[in-house]
């Protein structure tokens, strides 16, 4: 049965006086955290943009149960919650609430060690494809082409396959998902938490701050990554890869729209060229190829 | 019941009669042996525990201290490049008020590599806001691993623990050690207190950014004052402990033969055991010399070391660890409480046993004697109050 956004819980998580961006997909992704899971979430958040969002002690913007942690320790204390939780009998679910640089980057090793132990934690990558807090500098989930402030002339790598990575770790869950289709997030959160083990959801989170884009365009943005075929909505339940419904259509590339239409809408591609906009139109179809090999 | 036990082992056994709920450690030498013994515990179903199996040491601390934020007692033991890797998370069990208790078997820091003992790694943690103590055996490791906890969650202190021993010289040598019944534990520690819990449905936050740095002030502020005031709480677990099981080994200080010393040797960890040996051989020979074993380095036991020295006509401070272009830590705490204190006494460092140079009775001898010679004979100070000692009869300058 569909989810219906009016049947979701009304009670507020994300609270009048966070400190967030305006248009900040973050503040938005956590709405969404909190429609799906409830009382039952603990977040364990590393630094990053989401430190901020929660504003200033003694009071705070979110209304969940909260332990601050440094970078690389994210998934490692989770496990910790998670085994203190089951100890004492408690109905929780334990999320790591990170970044592209707490998941891909800095938080990766442990990211990777409770992955393969199979600890009973979510983590959630909400990924603005650069290190925002710190003001915009590349990350390994920076996309092919786009300015930073440690990639001036565009950075010349492309963004690392994170999903997939999860995937090969044999995690009985894996998902990507968009700050656009709040049905769909939720649905797969909620997913998530009803099964043991380790679960990943990988967030699209489009900065207007570090992507250059009016703050009113955030939801739009997030949408034209999916329809360009540039982000790819699925989910895999025990390693069995399925295209989620709203990214079905673009299987096929003539569905999709113009790349052009998701470039142009960014101050940070503004600086690439023809070439550059051809490479990345490759890229896509490389992971769409990829990702339909475990469909 | 006595078994003979390595100081891991007593380490392990330490853990397991305070009731650990969740263990969480990645293998170092000479840590090693404490993990594996717990995992044996936990898996023939003798500890009724979780065991986190982690892929580095920052990941051990943090599972052991998430597990303790979810309200469950922890432990969690490393070495050397261990803790330098965990650092950062013992600022945080440390800032975040959580009661957790871990073991540190004391080894070198490369390069290059070497696996002996040296205390530069447990040194290194002083200003985490950490209990910092040292055994001088394995008996004293077990009894002050269950001690560390009913300190480490005493509402006046709510902070994490650690118990050092010394890698190899204590973690692999086996030695008869008194196990206590289970009951005389449970009595002794009770039910795990702490100072919230992170639980779901309670929007508690940990940890975010404060609107008044006054109030960031004031946390180191309190972790201070709970330091001083654990003081206290050390010196009467010390006393509860010896009524149940009649070991004391004096709080924060152990005072060996300090009746009418006229010298003071001043040391911590296991080389206190040759410590004594060389008092003793000292006294036939003539000389009036006392020892002070430090227990604990944090709280720094300022006043009880004061008090000792205002008689002394000199004191010699040995450390295994060295803070360079400056002295050995232990010599610089004991210099700044003496001269708080208004002490005004000959001080002498000598850094001994780095890198994890034997050390024994007879080297502390001809240290021992050097200075008080030199002192005697109006000769003090020595070419530097700072002295190195290499093994083997070799000094510098």
């Amino acid at each position: 049965m569909a989810l219906s956004i009016k049947a979701l819980p009304k009670k507020k998580y994300v609270l009048p006086g966070n400190a967030a961006c305006p248009g900040c997909p973050e503040a938005i992704g956590l709405k969404y955290v909190g429609m799906a899971l409830g009382d039952r979430a603990i977040l364990v958040i590393p630094a990053g943009c989401t430190s901020v969002i929660q504003g200033l002690a003694p009071g705070s913007g979110l209304s969940f149960p909260i332990a601050n942690v440094p970078f690389a320790s994210s998934d490692a204390v989770a496990a910790g919650l998670s085994a203190a939780i089951d100890a004492r009998g408690e109905d929780g679910v334990i999320v790591v609430w990170a970044g592209d640089g707490g998941t891909a980057d800095i938080g990766f090793a442990t990211l990777s060690g409770a992955a393969e132990r199979g600890d009973n934690v979510i983590h959630v990558c909400v990924d603005n494809e650069a290190y925002m807090n710190t003001g915009i500098q590349r990350s390994s989930l920076t996309p092919y082409g786009a300015w930073t402030t440690t990639t001036w002339t565009g950075k010349r790598e492309g963004k690392k396959e994170m999903p997939l990575i999860m995937l090969m770790h044999r995690v009985p869950y894996v998902a990507t998902a968009s700050i656009a289709y709040p049905t769909d997030f939720i649905e797969k959160l909620r997913r998530a938490a009803d099964m043991k083990g380790f679960k990943y959801i990988h967030l699209h989170a489009p900065c207007p701050v570090g992507w250059r884009f009016n703050p009113s365009k955030t939801v739009e943005v997030a949408r034209l990554a999916v329809q360009t075929g540039m982000w790819i909505l699925f989910e895999a339940i025990n390693g069995r890869v399925r295209i989620s419904p709203f990214s079905l259509p673009y299987k096929d590339r003539k569905r999709r729209k113009p790349l052009e239409d998701y470039l142009k809408v960014q101050g940070r591609f503004r600086g690439i060229g023809r070439e550059d906009i051809e490479r990345i139109k490759s890229m896509i179809d490389d992971a769409w190829n990829t990702l339909l090999k475990f469909t | 019941m006595i078994k003979p036990l390595t100081g891991n082992y007593a380490a392990a056994w330490g853990a397991r009669l305070a009731r650990v709920g969740v263990v969480s450690a990645y293998p170092i030498t000479p840590q090693t042996t404490i993990v594996e013994k717990l995992a044996e515990f936990i898996e023939r179903g003798e500890m009724d525990a979780r065991i986190i199996r982690v892929e580095s040491e920052h990941s051990a601390l943090s599972a052991a201290w998430g597990a303790a934020l979810g309200g469950v007692r922890a432990f969690t033991a490393t070495a050397s490049h261990g803790l330098l890797y965990m650092h950062e998370m013992l600022w945080w069990a440390a800032g975040s008020r959580i009661p957790l208790v871990m073991a540190v078997v004391t080894r070198t820091i490369g390069p290059p590599w070497n696996i002996w003992t040296d205390h530069s790694d447990i040194m290194g943690q002083r200003d985490t806001g950490w209990l910092i103590m040292m055994s001088e055996h394995n008996q004293e490791v077990l009894d002050s691993i269950i001690q560390m906890f009913k300190i480490s969650e005493d509402p006046k202190v709510f902070l994490p623990g650690i118990v050092g021993l010394d890698g190899f010289i204590l973690s692999h040598t086996t030695e008869p050690v008194d196990i206590p019944d289970q009951d005389v534990v449970d009595r002794f520690l009770p039910e795990r207190r702490q100072p919230y819990i992170l639980k779901p449905g309670d929007p508690l936050i940990m940890g975010n950014i404060p609107s008044d740095l006054r109030d960031n002030v004031k946390m180191r502020w309190d972790i201070h004052r709970s330091q001083e005031r654990a003081k206290g709480v050390i010196r009467d677990v010390d006393r509860e402990w010896a009524k149940l099981t009649g070991r004391s080994y004096g709080g924060l200080v152990e005072r060996y033969r300090c009746d009418n010393a006229k010298y003071h040797i001043i040391g911590m960890g296991a080389w206190v055991g040759d410590m004594k040996e060389a008092v003793d051989i000292l006294r036939d020979m003539g000389y009036g010399i006392g020892l002070v074993k430090v227990r604990y380095v944090r709280p720094f036991p300022g006043e009880e070391i004061a008090e000792t020295l205002a008689s002394s006509k000199g004191v010699i401070v040995f450390d295994r660890s060295v803070s360079p272009g400056s002295a050995g830590p232990l010599y610089l705490d004991v210099l700044s409480h003496a001269y708080i204190h208004g002490v005004r006494v000959p001080i002498q460092n000598v850094l001994a046993g780095i890198a994890g140079i034997d050390v024994g009775y007879d080297d502390i001898i001809g240290g021992v004697t050097m200075f008080i010679n030199a002192l005697e004979e109006g000769r003090w100070p020595l070419p530097s109050k700072i002295q190195w000692y290499f093994g083997g009869g070799e000094w510098w300058p």
